[in-house]
This record gives structure tokens, C-alpha cells and sequence, in this order.
């Protein structure tokens, strides 16, 4: 049941605080993401700078950094992703606990970046998991992964806990496994998980 | 039944096992409700920095190693004795360097015996 908003910020002045089970349900999904403590190339090095006293990513939740999968909500591909880190990054996310998020952070993540032609780098981690917020840069500054943040936390809030736009966690039909790409002859076999990623139709 | 002393630590007993088991619940009947679990072969793997694990996380090791520790202890442990010994030697009678002869041989004699037996040979 919604709460009309004028009469919950006329409650709020006399004292009053209403508030619905999703509110409060998303209020503390987004205001304890622990990001895992994983870093893949140089945009880790700003991932650090983030959390450190400058940037504080504390002030929003998310200052501790597990250092193992388990206990993480929220995993940030912090650099170029080779073909031969793919399969444990992958396998990271797997073995997550429910609900978990992905911020791709700066261009090798999106989509290999600079480093796109060449051979060993894969074009985008978002072949093989779902990512939430992508920041483009080379590097994003401390502040860009800021803005990712609060982007991933607005789209928690904005959430509901039933019906098709439910959140995937809370969804018994959507997959809780994403199959891990095995080394072949010359790329990752699936060279792309098909079902959270296809194959972009180029208009020229 | 108020009356008894033991009253009011038995209703604090009451809050704190509530104030526990509440949160425990409502986790329980949250998922129950809303989050549907989804094991699977991966998530529940042993973990290790993403690499897949190899063999056995029971790992065992030889028990002879227990003897290197055993024999190791005894002489750190004699060497605590030999120094207030060496100290104090000069003024010392024949009767306390004679009882610190016997405690040093018979360690030696461990020592001995342990090196007949082999178990200082590494293999």
C-alpha cells in the first residue's frame, strides 16, 4: 500500500515517520553494500583512492571490504579483464551471496578499452554477468565511481519487492548460476553467456 | 512468584533471548516469504581466490613431524635450564653440577635414541 507523499512529508513535520516494508527493505539493501576486495589493473588503484579519508566511500555504506566472496554484496570489475582472469571473475560472482550487484568500472571493463584489439583482453565483462552501472573512463576518477554508486544505490530504491520488476534475487525463476567460460583452442568457450548478453546489431 | 529474588534476572533472561531470536526469525520468515534460495554446484564450492580447488581442504600431515616438534621443545626448554646453571656455576657444589650432568644426558640419551630410530632422517 503507498503512502501518498504530501501526507507523509505533512506526517514527517509533526513527528510522524511512515514508512512501507519495500522502503524500508531497499533503504537497507543500499545503505550496506560491501564491495569485495577485488582488484584487476590500474582502475583499482582509484578504487582505493575512493575508499581512503579524501573520497570516503564510507558516508554511503560501503567501506567494508570483504575479502571474501561470501560476505560481499556488491563486486566492482576494476580493470581490463584478460581472457585468463575471465573464468575466476566469473566464478567470484558465482559464488556470491544473493542480492549482488556489479559496477563496471572504466573502458577495459565496458568493453576492453584501449587495450580492445588485443588478443588476450575480453571486450567487456558483461558477456558472462549482468552488470548494474557501467562508468566510462581510463581511469574513472574517484569521484565517477561516487556517481556509479549512488546510480546503483537509486536503482535499488527504486525496486519493488513484487511483480516483473522485482530485483533478480527475489525471483525464483532467474538464474543464480552463470556458467563459467572455459580457455579453448582460440577464445573463451562460450566466447558470451547468450542470456545476459547478444551479440550488438551494428547500424551503418 | 514476584516475590522471589531471582524474579527479575528471569524476565532480563527472557528480553535476551528475544532480543536474539527476534531479529533470527524475522530473517527466516523473510526469506521464506520473499528471497528464494538458489544453491548451486559453484556457490557452494570451497572457496579460493576464484581458482577452482585441488584435492582434499582435509589435508593431513605426517605425524612424524610431530616428533621434530617434540624433540625441538625439549632441548629450547633445556637450554632455559643451562643458562641460570652457567651463571651460577662457580659457585656451585658437586651435587647440583652432578644433577645437571644426569638432566643433560638423559636428554642426550633422547636424543640418542630418537636418532637410532631414525626419525631425524628426513624422507
Amino acid at each position: 500500500m503507498a503512502v501518498d507523499e504530501q501526507l507523509k512529508i505533512e506526517m514527517g513535520r509533526q513527528g510522524v515517520f511512515v514508512t512501507t516494508l519495500e522502503e524500508l527493505y531497499n533503504w537497507g539493501r543500499r545503505s550496506s553494500i560491501w564491495p569485495m576486495n577485488f582488484g584487476l589493473a590500474c582502475c583499482a588503484i582509484e578504487m582505493i583512492a575512493t575508499t581512503m579519508a579524501r573520497y570516503d566511500l564510507a558516508r554511503f555504506g560501503a567501506e567494508v571490504f570483504r575479502p571474501s566472496p561470501r560476505q560481499a554484496d556488491m563486486m566492482i570489475i576494476s580493470g581490463t579483464v584478460t581472457k585468463k582472469m575471465a573464468p575466476q571473475v566469473v566464478r567470484l560472482y558465482n559464488q556470491m551471496a544473493e542480492p549482488r550487484y556489479v559496477i563496471a568500472m572504466g573502458a577495459c571493463a565496458i568493453s576492453g578499452g584501449p587495450f580492445k584489439q588485443g588478443y588476450n583482453v575480453l571486450k567487456g565483462i558483461d558477456r558472462y554477468i549482468p552488470v548494474d552501472v557501467h562508468i566510462p573512463g581510463c581511469p574513472p576518477r574517484p569521484e565517477a565511481l561516487l556517481e556509479a554508486f549512488i546510480a546503483l544505490q537509486k536503482k535499488i530504491d527504486a525496486q519493488p519487492l513484487t511483480g516483473e520488476a522485482r530485483p533478480r534475487h527475489l525471483d525464483a525463476e532467474a538464474p543464480g548460476e552463470f556458467p563459467v567460460p572455459e580457455p579453448g583452442e582460440h577464445d573463451l568457450e562460450p566466447a558470451a553467456n547468450t542470456s545476459v548478453w547478444t551479440v550488438p546489431v551494428v547500424i551503418r | 512468584m514476584t516475590s522471589n529474588p531471582y524474579f527479575s534476572l528471569a524476565v532480563l533472561f527472557v528480553i535476551a533471548l528475544g532480543f536474539g531470536l527476534t531479529p533470527l526469525g524475522l530473517a527466516w520468515l523473510w526469506r521464506a516469504v520473499y528471497s528464494p534460495s538458489k544453491p548451486n554446484a559453484i556457490k557452494n564450492a570451497i572457496y579460493e581466490c576464484g581458482l577452482e580447488s585441488k584435492g582434499d581442504a582435509w589435508v593431513q600431515f605426517r605425524s612424524s613431524y610431530y616428533l621434530y616438534a617434540i624433540i625441538f621443545l625439549i632441548f629450547d626448554v633445556e637450554a632455559v635450564f643451562l643458562l641460570p646453571f652457567a651463571v651460577a656455576f662457580m659457585g656451585l657444589g658437586i651435587a647440583a653440577c652432578v644433577s645437571m650432568l644426569v638432566f643433560v644426558l638423559l636428554l642426550l640419551e633422547g636424543l640418542a635414541w630418537a636418532w637410532a630410530k631414525g626419525v631425524l632422517t628426513w624422507a
